[in-house]
């Protein structure tokens, strides 16, 4: 478990930080701090097998398996990527990749920011949840304890 | 000289403004500020209604149809052919191929010119600052033929080492494929000297001409080009249509580049005759419809005079380098002395996807990333710029609120 409560726990909180913002620059505003709050990633972890393919911007992604559990950690050189990629290690770091490969993320339509999953924008949300969700499902086949979770 | 024949009437931008549907709407609730023209371009309403109108009206596959309606619609399409042959001057009707786009036609002739006239050891001279569609089929064409591939650099500001070109010239040199317009940094290539300089040497040149045909007069004859290829959509008529120009004796001389119905003149179980040029090259039912639109939107530009849209867009040009330069810590890529319509830069510290976004949220459409010409962005040491590209219909006011926009971008990004 993730201390912070469920997937859906966790959506919903950020969904009602949004709330709180009435433009779209204050949102982006949000999302970019929330970027910078997110941990540093070791720069031996940026590697072209860490790359997101299908981003604009360079986008490393890395992934830990520690307990029956998943925890990432990522980073980007443009600030909304980052940002973005820090709600999603926020919400599915920690979960048994169980719990992540049936994430519906719904949050993500919810405050708005679905233009970022279209196949046009490559600002490559739609590639990191799928790199996300790869990570959980190639811990789920190699960890057979994993899938009973 | 006559004075008064010198000085334009000026165009009535909001008289324009208005024959283009698209831009009343908003984005993200706010009036949509187009700048990414040299993507795509919009388009005015009698491009519309020529769509419309084909549709509703004379619907029909062309060329050898007996009805009434398949004669239309033959005499349409054709007659786009005759003022395509008349907007880039090109000596007749039958040097006119209609292609799906400016890539399509460049392709075209790599695979029917290159693969034919290309041996071991030849020479395709290009330059760094091609789209890639200029670039990969050309690569590609060499690694084949085991031939070499020769870039043309280009300096700091945009242009291209014209000496360097002179000492790459060699009687290897067989074809040299050269942008007439960068779309990354706007800069208009001295088409005819190269051109000439290439004709030295017997080395047939191809123009991509994607973004100077709605900016420059263009006249091949003129420019001596054996090949020129643009896009439709560019010149605010349907995407989907493309045209490649091409010398006759060449074009001749070529084999076809598909093939099926259109493209034959006889077929026997034994052996397929080619049909003459164009239809050689036009194989299967054309993009009639967009085609056909494609004249309206060839008329749009006349009617406005392509003189005036060039002043109007020099204007706007001149006015957005000497605003844009006010914000600190951006840096404009791309200072040719001769340019048109594309403005592309970077911020320190902003990473152009981020300035994209943030400008978007204010209905504002500008075009972030390496613009399909990632060796000329390798040349910079850049991944990527932000470009800002200009139509007839773009304002001053347009240029006042970009400007604007990037200020509260940089304070975002800056925080």
């Amino acid at each position: 478990m993730n201390e912070a409560g469920s997937i859906l726990e966790t959506e919903k909180e950020i969904v009602e930080e949004f709330a709180l913002f009435d433009s779209w620059d204050d949102k982006y505003e949000y999302i970019i701090d929330m970027g910078k709050k997110l941990d540093p990633l070791d720069p031996v972890f940026k590697t072209d097998e860490n790359k997101v393919r299908g981003c604009q911007s360079s986008v490393w992604l890395a992934a830990d398996f520690q307990n029956g559990k998943l925890y990432y950690k990522a980073d980007s050189d443009a600030l909304i990527v980052k940002g973005l990629i820090s709600m999603l290690i926020r919400v599915l770091s920690g979960r048994t990749p169980v719990e992540i490969l049936e994430a519906k993320l719904d949050f993500i339509r919810e405050i708005g920011m679905t233009t970022h999953l279209a196949q046009t924008r490559s600002n490559g949300l739609l590639s990191m949840v799928k790199q996300m969700k790869n990570y959980a499902l190639a811990y789920k086949i190699k960890d057979p304890l994993a899938s009973k979770n | 000289m006559n004075a008064a024949l010198t000085i334009p009437r000026t165009l009535d931008i909001t008289a324009i403004r208005q024959e283009f549907p698209i831009l009343n709407r908003e984005v993200k609730g706010r009036p949509l500020i187009y700048l990414d023209n040299a993507a795509t371009t919009q388009k005015p309403q009698q491009v519309i209604d020529a769509l419309v109108s084909y549709y509703s009206n004379y619907n029909a596959n062309i060329h050898r149809g007996i009805h009434t309606l398949a004669e239309e619609a033959t005499a349409s399409f054709e007659q786009t052919r005759d003022i395509v042959q008349a907007f880039i001057g090109a000596p007749s009707r039958e040097e006119i191929i209609f292609t799906k786009g400016t890539t399509e036609s460049i392709n075209l002739v790599a695979y029917c010119w290159g693969r034919n006239n290309i041996s071991s050891g030849d020479e395709i001279i290009i330059s760094n600052m091609e789209h890639h569609s200029n670039f990969v089929p050309w690569q590609l064409l060499c690694q084949e033929k085991n031939a070499v591939l020769k870039i043309i650099p280009i300096d700091d500001n945009g242009e291209l080492v014209m000496e360097e070109y002179e000492k790459m010239l060699t009687t290897r040199t067989k074809l040299v494929s050269i942008v007439h317009v960068s779309n990354a940094l706007g800069t208009v290539n001295p088409v005819r000297k190269i051109i000439s300089l290439a004709h030295a040497v017997g080395a047939v040149v191809v123009v991509d001409g994607a973004q100077s045909a709605v900016h420059l007069d263009i006249d091949v004859q003129e420019m001596d080009c054996d090949f020129f290829a643009f896009s439709a959509h560019k010149i605010y008529g349907p995407t989907g249509v493309g045209v490649l120009y091409g010398k006759k004796a060449l074009l001749e001389a070529m084999p076809p580049f598909q093939s099926g119905g259109e493209m034959i003149k006889d077929v026997s179980i034994e052996k397929t005759s080619f049909n003459d040029l164009p239809y050689k090259f036009e194989a299967g039912t054309p993009n009639i419809a967009d085609v056909i639109a494609f004249r309206s939107a060839i008329r749009f530009v006349l009617e406005c005079g392509k003189e005036k849209i060039r002043r109007h867009e020099e204007e706007l040009l001149d006015y957005a380098h000497q605003e844009l330069e006010k914000i600190p810590g951006l840096k404009i890529i791309g200072k040719a002395k001769e340019k048109v319509s594309v403005v592309s830069f970077i911020i320190e510290g902003a990473h152009p996807q981020d300035i994209g976004i943030l400008l978007d949220n204010r209905g504002i459409a500008v075009r972030t990333g390496h613009h399909c010409a990632q060796p000329l962005m390798d040349r910079f040491c850049i991944p990527g710029t932000a470009r800002v590209s200009l139509a007839v219909y773009n304002t001053k006011y347009e240029i006042d609120e970009l400007v604007k926009g990037l200020h509260k971008v940089v304070k975002i990004l800056s925080k």
